[in-house]
């Protein structure tokens, strides 16, 4: 076991962790644990752009910006923190393209913007250019630009460290954070990282579903983490379905593509989106369309030999803007399903996206132990976190956005606090001791389940049973299965049984993150009995805001895997937008 | 793992679990893998496995069927599995691939028939285990040539005005995902680890022909050293083995005339 000391230490280094690297490392001795090399984060599979008010092509303003993002939340948006990220965006896009970020440019040589999805001119009037773009691979320059400033700022990376647990001790003033403890996926060796402040910036957890966009390795080890700490998750039930995955695989077609000017069509040819969403169509909310396109399907009209999809029509975009503005996933639909978007629709189905909730935080990342009060040095930000930005439907590229903004002030509040407090605080007592059981029993386990059964049965029933739809029935099946797979994780063992870079305990360790991420999000949408965002129940199908217009905080209790789930509720902060019915 | 084993392991070999379903359409592929964990083996060995695919199966599907039910033990990395975040860079029937952007049916022999695929590690970086290799030196190459904008003077308030022209001038070369595909395809880089190889300079030209840069005679002058440019012998294996389509080759020339004739 080797031991560490650090001023900051920052856990993932996707988008989040690196622009709170940057910040962090240039006021405080800051380590970044990373359980991927940073470049292979998941932030470069992001596309179509990252919103801001810059108003280089039309009129815009950040307040336009702010009630797009709480309407397209459907009002569980933390006002305050929407308000935060919308003004701050401006210079978040800015400072990316003063760090070199290649931006598209307009004729005159400013930032090129773009439409996307639920941004609007003047709260709801017509669709906006307020996407910031690089062709549909904006989310590589950004992790790109942030890796290339992270090497210029000599940041220290940890690369292929797997965090599996953090440090708090109790002091005469509560519970403080002091550290994390990793698994060094090369040797098998663990590290006890001591610090003033330690930062979550872990993504999300989409392999709870089967067809997602996700990487295979979002497993939600950070929330997972906290969780296990007894402290809170908040609104794990919003997940959100992207609308336009490549049917069958999932992979991501950015909402680019409607933005530019591409449309929805069921089997029949009809721009079905024009019946859901008359004003702006094509370019409602995620929420709205991919449950759109679900109906469009379970009523029959969906396309394909077993009308299991819908198409997404690029064919009058010309080849031109495909291959300038959309090179990627035109190339996308070719190599997997050998279908060319110049001259034939793709087929498009809602795959698991994002998750809205995560870790809940304040403005400053400031981890909260409970509705009121934080972990002092405690900090998360992008996709783990709940701030709560995207309320209960994150608009389109507003996570770029977020993992800019709350990355930034992550990073610059850790810093901050590690510089106020004088000596490290003391870590608690064999703080690694978890973690060594943890990975030992699973070493050493010589039961009789396999990790690839036991997530391809949650993977299913998730996928059956909580996605874009859910009702009481379906929910509750899935919680039965949730909680059998729970049971059975317990005789979960590997075949690798070696120290250096065993993946296949990697693995048996993500699973079990999974399996209890996946019941809280089942618990919370049985209890939310209503419909709001990526929230869809079919048997509650109206939002309540009388009962529900709260956020869910869902806490541990005890120890073990299959320990009960308390759920606890948060007032939802707002400032000046009056909940309305959402429309389109 | 010690055994050098030539015949395939069969779908039984999984001791634990059931099968899963093979999917109707699904024809069998001998998966040819090099093995090599230092832990235990002496020397690399081969080792095949028989799985079942379909061809629109990515060939990172059949490794993920080995680990998942026939030998938890394989190592590899893989990540985003649509050819994005260049983890799974490794030598597919002896060339550069990514293994989730190779699908079965570009593999196959004539007729559909099935086939087998070898897998080996991408050569020139020291192996860890199985195709899963050091990528430490490769990104010491990256971070030498200064892959990021280098300015001087104040910073304007607002974004640096720049043409589309000069925009699309160095866009190949941002499409770079740092597989390795490239660097590691390059018959020099096997022989003198020294050089930088494609992927540095690709991100080198990235920067040098970025209108907005004052850099580039630093990373000119560092690529002009004798592990720099002029160690490339035009073979173009990095531009055929670049997922990304990147004209690696084109990038690399472009870099030595800008040396030779001192401008870019």
């Amino acid at each position: 076991m080797q031991f560490h000391k650090y001023d900051v230490v920052i856990i993932g280094a996707g988008g989040a962790g690196m622009r709170a690297a940057i910040e962090a490392g240039q006021r405080s001795r800051t380590a970044v644990l990373t359980k991927l090399y940073p470049t292979r984060s998941h932030t470069g599979a992001a596309q179509g752009g990252m919103c801001a008010a810059l108003a280089n092509v039309e009129e815009d303003n950040w307040e336009w910006h702010t009630f797009d993002t709480i309407k397209g939340g459907d009002y569980l948006t933390d006002q305050d923190a929407a308000e935060i990220m919308c003004k701050e965006a401006i210079d978040a896009v800015l400072d990316l393209e003063k760090m070199g970020l290649p931006f598209n440019r307009t004729p005159e040589g400013r930032i090129d913007q773009r439409r996307f999805g639920g941004h609007t001119r003047d709260h709801g009037k017509a669709a906006v250019r307020r996407a910031c773009y690089a062709a549909d691979r904006t989310g590589h320059m950004i992790l790109q630009t942030l890796y290339q400033n992270c090497v210029k700022h000599g940041i220290e990376f940890f690369n292929e460290y797997y965090v599996l647990d953090i440090c708090l001790t109790d002091t005469p003033k509560g519970q403080v954070c002091t550290g994390a403890v990793a698994l060094e996926l090369a040797t098998g060796e663990i590290h006890v990282f001591q610090a003033k402040s330690v930062v979550f910036a872990t993504g999300g957890f989409g392999k709870v579903f089967k067809t997602t966009s996700n990487a295979h390795t979002l497993t939600g080890d950070g929330m997972g983490i906290v969780f296990r700490k007894g402290l809170p998750l908040e609104d794990m039930e919003f997940y959100q379905f992207h609308p336009t995955g490549l049917a069958g695989l999932g992979i991501l077609l950015t909402e680019g593509a409607r933005g530019e000017g591409a449309i929805l069509r069921n089997a029949d040819g009809e721009r079905f989106m024009e019946r859901y969403a008359p004003t702006i169509k094509d370019l409602a909310p995620r929420d709205i369309v991919a449950r759109s396109m679900v109906l469009e399907v379970l009523e029959g009209r969906g396309a394909g030999p077993h009308k299991d999809y819908v198409l997404l029509d690029c064919t009058h975009l010309g080849a031109e803007v495909l291959e300038t503005k959309l090179p990627d996933i035109t190339e996308f639909a070719r190599t997997y399903l050998g279908v060319d978007p110049v001259t034939e629709p793709v087929p498009v189905y809602p795959t698991a996206h994002y998750a809205m909730g995560g870790i809940p935080t304040n403005v400053h990342a400031e981890v909260l132990r409970d509705n009121d009060n934080v972990v002092p040095g405690l900090y998360a930000a992008g996709e783990c976190a709940c701030v709560s930005v995207h309320g209960a439907n994150r608009l389109g590229t507003n996570s770029l956005l977020d993992i800019n903004v709350f990355g930034r002030r992550a990073g610059i509040a850790a810093a901050e606090y590690a510089a106020t407090v004088h000596d490290h605080v003391e870590l608690p007592e064999n703080p690694a001791e978890r973690v060594v059981s943890m990975v030992e029993g699973l070493r050493e386990s010589t039961g009789s389940e396999r990790v690839a059964d036991l997530r391809i049965a949650l993977q299913n029933t998730m996928d059956t049973n909580a996605a874009v739809y859910r009702t009481e029935d379906t929910l509750k099946t899935a919680l039965h299965d949730v909680q059998q797979l729970k049971e059975r994780y317990a005789q979960v063992s590997v075949q690798d049984k070696g120290k250096r870079f065993n993946t296949d305990l990697l693995e048996a360790v993500e699973l079990g993150f999974l399996l209890e991420l996946a019941e809280i999000l089942v618990q919370g949408a049985l209890v939310r009995k209503e419909s709001r965002g990526g929230h869809a129940r079919e048997d509650y199908p109206n939002r309540d805001d009388t009962n529900f217009m709260r956020h869910t905080m869902a806490y541990k209790q005890g120890e073990g895997l299959s320990a009960d789930i308390r759920l606890d509720y948060k007032p939802v902060t707002f400032t000046r937008y009056k909940p309305m019915e959402r429309k389109y | 793992m010690t055994a050098t084993t030539e015949n395939p392991e069969t779908a039984a070999a999984g001791s634990r679990g059931s099968q899963p379903p093979v999917p109707p359409g699904a024809i069998t592929i001998t998966l040819r893998i090099r093995r090599f964990n230092p832990e235990v083996d002496e020397e690399p060995t081969w080792q095949s496995f028989e799985v079942p695919a379909l061809p629109s199966d990515r060939v990172l599907n059949l490794l993920h069927y080995v680990k998942w039910y026939l030998d938890g033990s394989l190592t590899f990395r893989r990540s985003c599995a649509h050819g994005i975040c260049g983890s799974d860079a490794m030598r597919i029937n002896g060339v550069n691939r990514l293994a989730c952007k190779v699908l079965v049916k570009d593999l196959l022999s004539g007729g559909g028939k099935a086939t087998t695929i070898t897998m080996e590690p991408i050569k020139g970086l020291p192996v860890h285990k199985d195709l899963l290799v050091d990528m430490e030196p490769f990104f010491e190459a990256f971070r030498a040539v200064k892959p990021y904008l280098m300015t001087t003077g104040h910073e304007p308030t607002r974004e640096r005005i720049q043409s589309a022209a000069d925009r699309a001038r160095f866009d190949d070369t941002t499409k770079c995902i740092l597989c390795a595909c490239c660097t590691t395809s390059c018959p020099v880089y096997w022989t003198e680890g020294s050089y930088f190889g494609p992927a540095a300079i690709v991100n080198a030209h990235r920067f040098i022909f970025d209108s907005r840069d004052e850099g580039a005679e630093e990373r000119l002058d560092i690529l002009n050293d004798v592990d720099g440019v002029w160690r490339c012998r035009t073979t173009f294996n990095c531009t055929d083995a670049c997922p990304r389509g990147i004209q690696v080759t084109k990038a690399i020339q472009e870099v030595k005339r800008a040396l030779l004739f001192k401008r870019v």
